[in-house]
């Protein structure tokens, strides 16, 4: 009876998921409503829980639940840590998190919502959720070892090294990117800007109050930073309203850049406890309950998608980036879909805190899953917008024209009908002077945000207030990312430099913290500057870049994981990884190409440079011209690397398939549970 | 009902467990435990010596 009532239930699941991807996939010159992508998601996501992560988990990873976790084996109330299920995931989820799922979705609907949803899905049921599944598995049998380590242990020195440098090219990539996207959101806006400013007093003052108040009353301290953020996005309005106050919190992008790397050198710096943890606390804190508010807005509003299925710029004509369809949604779209980023957090902290190897499938899959969710809400925040207004605030001056009636005009001329009036009137409302050239696809997102959680609470008088309270999210939790990612990347430099001159890999010692924080932070700084300069609003040139590196370190992790199962003697089921890790080298393999050398300016870095020589001979252009090809040299040793990891793994699949190889996993012996009780 | 309210509960307890380890009140409490000391200024600031290392290594992804 349980057996029928099962197949029935799945079957009814199975059938909605098919009819709701149906309509989404095929619906074509109406709108649809978006709670379609709602139920296709919720559908694909059941089924992929349900019957594939369990396919992986009993045929190819063998889960054991009688064998102890390092949490239990090396259990020192620090690191490892047998922690409930519920709290892992928690965890885990908040660290996977960040702008990438809102960003890049944003970005991909110039393509329509239909590539965006569909790679979003399929992306994260067949290659996302799998990879930091496998990935926390196989670190969860390694006494917790990073990513780099296993790399190194499984396929080799070269494989290792490899990796360690792919993370440190990532993280610096992503840092200018994201710092970028900041940058662009805050431009002449004092508002946003003043609510910005406002969060690092608040977070200095949560610091203080932690260390000599009430010391570890986090949440309580969260709770009450999240208010004192909430009169900050309140009072901003009247620092807009006035004008002395406006021109004080009004700043280019040049002059919010250097701002940035000041910061992002002196939070890489400061005491953890002063700074960086207290905004990281507060930056959660937002980040959980507004992406709750935001699920919950979307299924109470259930608004209508007005973005078409597909566009015109599948054919790589687009403002928002160049590039066609295939391969740039792909690499656009990374977190929500697959990205090696994973693999860093599923090899980092969670895999000291898993308690049973039974709860890596809902951790490392089931976490995925969600941040998944989380794209489909971005997807579906950008396509509320009439597509007009999406091109409007996403098109970079270089392409649309800097005047509104020229910007409105071209826009218009693409079948995307918007008009300067129209503009104004959003400016308007969201409290803004102007929304025109707003690149980088977190004003698009706030925008779309504003009008969900406005249309749901408060109509449109609150709208400036939720578009304010979207900006402040966003570049919260990404100036977060910037600090602590700023110093991820300074101990990984000190571990380095300490092998050449033991003081500099000190962690404490001065110099050496002051000399690795600048190198880190000038590093990520060039890639910000460049887009800051860059005419055509540098997200066409660095959102690719860092799409393309974090693809990258997925096909990495993708490597150790294939080579892991193929020495596990499971080769016969090695296509659920060796599916993904082909298709992420077709994607990642034919953007770098397109990259580097498509003829047309706006997609190729050399072409982009060639075309800049033929022209007028000034500073700018000469910079110009120097900065893509420093990007074209990136992408062409990432590529570089990844095929020495690649052509390695190989040898090694090879050579275990032949015979001549030893198929010796480097696992820690197997040593049983003592945690009898929870044995079900 | 009364099922409902156990169910409620167990989740609210979860929810609040989920929070005090992310946002490290529980890592507190467990060094408090360990060390065998209460809550003040200077255990904080102990807590944060042995921390530092490990959280600020922790990476956020993007």
């Amino acid at each position: 009876m349980n057996k029928t009532l099962a197949i029935l239930g799945w079957g009814t699941v199975a059938l909605l998921g098919a009819v709701a991807v149906g309509v989404v996939a095929v619906r074509r010159g109406e709108p649809i409503n978006a709670l379609w992508l709602v139920v296709a998601a919720a559908c694909c996501y059941a089924l992929g829980y349900r019957f594939y992560s369990k396919f992986i988990a009993v045929k190819i990873l063998a889960l054991d639940g009688l064998r102890a976790t390092p949490a239990e084996r090396l259990e020192n109330g620090r690191d490892f840590l047998v922690t409930n299920k519920w709290v892992v995931f928690g965890h885990h989820f908040a660290a996977i998190a960040g702008p990438g799922p809102l960003v890049g979705p944003v970005l991909a609907a110039q393509f329509g919502y239909l590539p965006g949803t569909m790679w979003v899905l399929a992306g994260a049921v067949f290659a996302g959720c799998v990879q930091d599944f496998v990935i926390l598995l196989f670190s969860v049998r390694r006494d917790g070892k990073s990513l780099t380590e296993m790399a190194k242990d499984e396929i080799g020195r070269v494989g290792g090294f490899v990796a360690y440098l792919a993370v440190i090219t990532i993280l610096i990539i992503l840092l200018g990117v994201v710092a970028l996207i900041v940058v662009n959101a805050l431009k002449a806006s004092p508002w946003g800007t003043f609510t910005i400013a406002m969060t690092m007093p608040i977070a200095l003052l949560m610091g203080v109050y932690l260390r000599r108040i009430r010391p570890g009353k986090v949440l309580e301290v969260s709770g009450m930073g999240f208010v004192l953020v909430l009169a900050a996005i309140w009072g901003g309005q009247y620092v807009s309203q006035n004008e002395a106050m406006a021109r004080v919190f009004t700043f280019s992008a040049p002059a919010l850049a250097i701002l940035i790397m000041v910061y992002g050198f002196a939070a890489s710096a400061l005491p953890v406890w002063l700074l960086l943890a207290p905004r990281d606390y507060l930056s959660t804190f937002v980040k959980l309950g507004t992406i709750a508010l935001l699920a919950v807005g979307i299924v109470a509003l259930h608004p209508t998608l007005h973005m078409p299925a597909l566009t015109r710029f599948v054919d790589g004509t687009g403002p928002v980036f160049a590039g066609k369809i295939f391969p740039f949604a792909f690499i656009t779209i990374a977190c929500g879909a697959i990205s090696g980023f994973h693999a860093l957090i599923s090899s980092g902290t969670t895999p000291k805190l898993i308690a049973r190897e039974t709860q890596t499938r809902m951790v490392g899959y089931g976490a995925m899953m969600a941040e998944s969710a989380v794209a489909v809400m971005a997807i579906i925040a950008a396509c509320v917008m009439q597509p007009g207004i999406y091109f409007a605030i996403n098109s970079p001056a270089g392409i649309v024209g800097q005047a509104p009636a020229t910007a409105a005009a071209t826009i218009s001329s693409w079948g995307f009908p918007v008009t300067a009036a129209d503009m104004q009137a959003l400016a308007h409302a969201v409290g803004e002077q102007t929304l025109y050239n707003r690149t980088g696809g977190a004003p698009a997102f706030a925008v779309g945000m504003a009008h969900i959680f406005s249309h749901s609470l408060g109509g449109d008088t609150l709208m400036a207030l939720w578009y304010h309270f979207a900006i402040m999210f966003e570049a919260l939790f990404i100036l977060t990312i910037l600090d602590a990612g700023t110093r991820v990347a300074r101990f990984m430099v000190q571990d380095a430099l300490g092998h050449v001159y033991k003081p500099l890999g000190r962690t404490s010692w001065y110099p050496s913290i002051l000399g690795t924080s600048g190198l880190i932070v000038a590093a990520w700084g060039y890639f910000l500057w460049q887009g800051v300069k860059d005419p055509l609003g540098g997200i066409n040139s660095l959102w690719p870049l860092f799409g393309i590196s974090n693809q990258l370190l997925a096909t990495v992790a993708l490597c150790v994981a294939t080579t892991i199962i193929i020495k596990m003697h499971r080769a016969k089921y090695a296509a659920v990884t060796l599916v993904p890790l082909a298709w992420l080298i077709a994607v990642t393999f034919t953007a770098s190409w397109h990259k580097i050398f498509d003829p047309n300016p706006r997609v190729g870095f050399l072409a982009q440079a060639e075309a800049l020589a033929a022209g007028p001979a000034t500073g700018a252009t000469v910079r110009l011209i120097f900065n893509n090809r420093l990007d074209a040299a990136v992408t062409g040793g990432l590529v570089v690397m990844v095929t020495l990891v690649l052509a390695e793994s190989l040898r090694q699949w090879l050579g275990i398939l032949r015979g001549t190889k030893e198929a010796r996993v480097k696992e820690s012996p197997f040593v049983r549970t003592r945690l009898v009780e929870e044995q079900g | 009902m009364k099922r409902v309210r156990g169910t409620i509960r167990d989740f609210a307890a979860t929810a609040v467990a989920v929070l005090r380890e992310i946002f490290d009140e529980a890592a507190y409490a467990r060094f408090l435990g360990r060390a065998g000391i209460v809550s003040s200024s200077e255990a904080y600031e102990a807590f944060w010596r042995e921390r530092e290392k490990s959280c600020a290594r922790r990476p956020r992804c993007c």
